[in-house]
């Protein structure tokens, strides 16, 4: 493995590598450094519209249209509209562009020791067919009808059947526009998958991977793995919508549980796929800045692939009242809360390695610390739901809204920012400011909760989700208040992304001009200047060890480049 | 405590989906204090203060690995537990249907529930059937069987006092089944969005005593009402599974 990766490294020429035109440097780049950035400025513009989705959704419930405060052109059609945005948005055009297409592209092959993905064109090809897929999505606000309508589930035939929802155009482009995305995230994780396996510098052993880097190809085997029958899936659909097929339509002999098979065998492993990386931001930053190994690096990656495979087979939880024969509920039961098992493992490392740190809370540690403590209430209150029996009552309310957010929340969000602070410095040059980036963190960490507490308790009274005006039931017009206290920490968790952006478009031209390594870190991305030239390495580093060598007894300082050699203390200089 | 934020149990099993609920409760609460407070001790303890303070451990032999598997360990025994609890109950609600004296027909058009009652001579699609919109009357104390169909798309009856949702899909018949415990109004809700309207697609289900129930029984068929107290209440003879 060794020889082939070396033997690769040299064998490309030199050429590709020389500066290139305008053009293909900014636009129709194969740099990975260059189609990360562009990753993730769909993923913050496309966060934008996610929040201001969130923003009208949030509205209605505390305020509902034709009372005083509320909209006046938000029909119950629009406001389905906007739930299902919201969900698709979040999940597919910034969870994913972000924790995989920002920092899988940009993070892969610097900490691996490459000078670029195994295949670059086929890498900008999949950051274009994304831009495809924005487009599409976003053209669908505007056509007659607005926008789909049926839940980022698109449960058949409410999706199937054109007359079911105003959508109409709406809903095609909708199944058009997640089609392009999936095409653009298989490319995406082919890459994901060879390089690591095919252009490690020599001595970046399997055992040496930081772990990012196992986190987000085993993020892509996932998705490559589950989203197949999807596609075939969203096919059928369309096929329906279009031709008048029915596969999904029982008056033609089709079935509406089909989808449901279908949308869930991919749909689970996807909520993997997104906390995976996010989890390996949060492994990478946390060793850093408490100045210690990570805490059973071997443990943590037999545990992440043990989660994986299990995330195969958990998918009919989301199904356990759909109408499925109920004795398949307890299987899917036990596999789903087995599931706990190597994530309380991963965890306790996460929390072993805090134990007897040097820890120093700069802006990346604290969101990373956030992510940590707020997925563990994510992680937790997914028991209620993996259990058949207490999913019969909290399936489809406010509880699962309030679960799924405490989990897809932190790993997008906090992990995200704490990978925006901590690679900044390597992607722009320059720092951030500490003091803007402390602010957010903690106007984040406390509106964040204080949106999704109060929904625990609306969800615990049974109020379901999706419901236009919830108020409308009598068992719920007491719970009102938790709806607007909700609300006003949604519009203030909002507005304190302000500091973020400021810090963010400021720093790139006022920040201070970033060194090499600013973090004191072990990873091969801290041995190049910031940001990378293009192509990364002058020539290929040698990996001498693993890449949480921190605090070494008897060594000079306490970290230890992955491509340096131990430096005993001098007889003057400290430990 | 938490648990008295679910709203009054009033059917035969709220009880068991409650009683697992604080199973739960018990169980991850207290890891979830237990880890957020580790957190928030290791961080306070372990702050930065002096170079050199970290101490060297990489959590790779058994000794340090007991520290993250032994927990490991310990929630799989509990998850266990839990599965045992809960796959109990679910058998009791889900997968077995009480011989029921009472039937309903549930039909779930967008955006309305209809409901069908076999009348005397229970027997669906004769003279004597009833059906309501929106209304769901039953006797208090006699195990009620549904069997639900849809007109349209998939939905989803749900009554949060009685602890009962399943979804509706159509092209099949689902049963489902519940035993009201006490006289009272509960809320019906569709908990599948189907449509614009889902949010209108309300219900009643008005449980009411032996007494109250022969009266609604006799203003609907004069000739032979439904005494609840005369029929066997067959919860425990169970049979068959859903379909």
């Amino acid at each position: 493995m060794m020889t082939t990766a070396g033997a690769s490294l040299t064998s490309v020429t030199e050429e590709h590598y020389a500066e290139p035109s305008f053009w293909r440097q900014y636009v129709f780049s194969t740099d990975h450094k260059t189609i990360a950035k562009q990753y993730l400025a769909l993923a913050l513009f496309w966060s934008v519209v996610g929040g201001l989705t969130a923003h009208i959704v949030r509205w209605q419930l505390a305020w509902p249209a034709g009372t005083r405060l509320g909209h006046r052109l938000l029909t119950p059609d629009a406001y389905n509209a906007m739930v299902t945005m919201h969900g698709t948005i979040m999940v597919f055009f910034v969870a994913m562009p972000l924790l995989l297409g920002a920092f899988g592209n940009f993070c892969i092959p610097l900490m691996i020791g490459a000078r670029d993905m195994a295949f670059p064109r086929l890498n900008m090809l999949s950051v274009w067919t994304f831009f495809l897929s924005s487009l599409v999505l976003l053209a669908s606000f505007f056509v007659p009808g607005g926008a789909a309508a049926s839940g980022w589930t698109a449960y058949a035939p409410l999706s199937s059947v054109p007359a079911y929802t105003a959508a109409v155009l709406g809903q095609d482009l909708w199944i058009l526009a997640v089609a392009l995305e999936f095409a653009s995230f298989l490319m995406g994780g082919i890459n994901f998958l060879t390089t690591p396996l095919t252009l490690r510098a020599p001595g970046m052993s399997l055992w040496r991977l930081p772990l990012l880097v196992w986190y987000e190809a085993c993020a892509s085997l996932l998705f490559l793995l589950s989203v197949g029958p999807l596609v075939a899936g969203a096919v059928m659909l369309l096929l329906d919508r279009l031709v008048g097929t029915g596969f999904y339509l029982p008056a033609r002999g089709g079935d509406p549980l089909l989808w449901e098979h279908l949308f869930w065998f991919f749909g689970h492993p996807e909520v993997y796929v997104v906390a995976l990386p996010g989890f390996g931001i949060m492994l990478e930053i946390l060793p850093v800045f408490a100045r210690k190994p990570i805490f059973g690096y071997r443990t943590i990656v037999i545990s992440v692939l043990t989660a994986a495979g299990l995330s195969l087979i958990v998918w009919a939880h989301h199904m356990f009242v759909s109408g499925m024969d109920p004795r398949l509920a307890a299987p899917f039961s036990v596999t789903t809360i087995l599931i706990s098992v190597p994530f309380v493992i991963i965890v306790f490392a996460m929390v072993a390695t805090l134990w007897g740190g040097a820890i120093s809370l700069e802006t990346p540690m604290l969101f990373a610390l956030g992510g940590l403590a707020s997925f563990i209430l994510g992680g937790v209150t997914g028991i209620f739901l993996g259990s058949e029996t207490t999913d019969i009552y909290l399936h489809a309310t406010y509880f699962v809204v309030a679960h799924f957010h405490y989990t897809m929340f932190p790993v997008t969000f906090f992990a995200g920012f704490a990978g925006l602070y901590y690679w900044y410095p390597k992607m722009f040059g320059r720092m951030m400011n500490e003091r803007l980036g402390k602010l957010h963190f903690w106007l984040t960490f406390i509106l964040f909760n204080a949106v999704f507490i109060p929904l625990f308790v609306v969800g615990l009274a049974g109020t379901p989700r999706r419901v236009y005006a919830p108020a409308a039931y009598e068992l719920f017009k007491p719970l009102q208040h938790f709806q607007v206290a909700a609300t006003v920490a949604t519009l203030l968790l909002l507005a304190s992304q302000l500091p973020f952006v400021a810090n963010f478009l400021l720093s790139m031209v006022r920040g201070r001009r970033a060194e090499k390594n600013p973090w004191r870190a072990n990873t091969l991305e801290w041995t190049v200047e910031s940001p990378p030239p293009h192509g990364n390495f002058a020539a290929p580093p040698v990996v001498r060890h693993g890449p949480y060598e921190y605090s070494v007894p008897g060594s000079r300082v306490d970290w230890m480049a992955q491509d340096q050699r131990f430096e005993p203390a001098q007889a003057a200089g400290g430990g | 405590m938490i648990q008295n934020w679910l709203p009054l149990g009033a059917s035969s099993f709220s009880g068991d989906v409650d009683g697992v609920f604080r199973l739960i409760l018990y169980v991850v609460g207290a890891w979830f204090i237990l880890v957020e407070a580790l957190i928030l001790f290791f961080v306070i303890r372990y702050r930065r203060r002096r170079a050199g303070q970290a101490v060297y451990v990489t959590g790779e032999t058994a000794y340090q690995l007991a520290w993250i598997l032994i927990p490991g360990l310990i929630v799989l025994l509990l998850d266990l537990g839990i599965d045992a609890s809960g796959a109990r109950a679910w058998g009791k609600i889900k997968e077995q249907t009480p011989a029921a004296a009472f039937k309903a027909r549930v039909t779930a058009e967008r955006f309305a529930w209809l409901f069908t009652y076999p009348g005397p001579d229970r027997r669906f699609g004769t003279e004597d059937d009833l059906w309501e919109v929106g209304t769901l009357h039953v006797p208090v104390g006699q195990p009620v069987e549904l069997e639900m169909n849809s007109m349209d798309v998939i939905h989803s009856f749900a009554v949060p006092n009685f602890r009962l949702r399943q979804d509706i899909l159509p092209g099949r018949t689902i049963k489902a089944w519940f035993e009201a415990t006490q006289p009272g109004s509960y809320e019906i809700e569709c908990t599948e969005l189907c449509g614009a309207e889902h949010y209108k697609m309300q219900g009643k289900a008005i449980a009411l005593d032996a007494k109250e129930y022969e009266r609604w029984s006799r203003e609907h068929w004069p000739a032979a009402p439904v005494r609840p107290q005369d029929q066997p209440k067959t919860a425990s003879a169970a049979h068959g599974g859903n379909e």
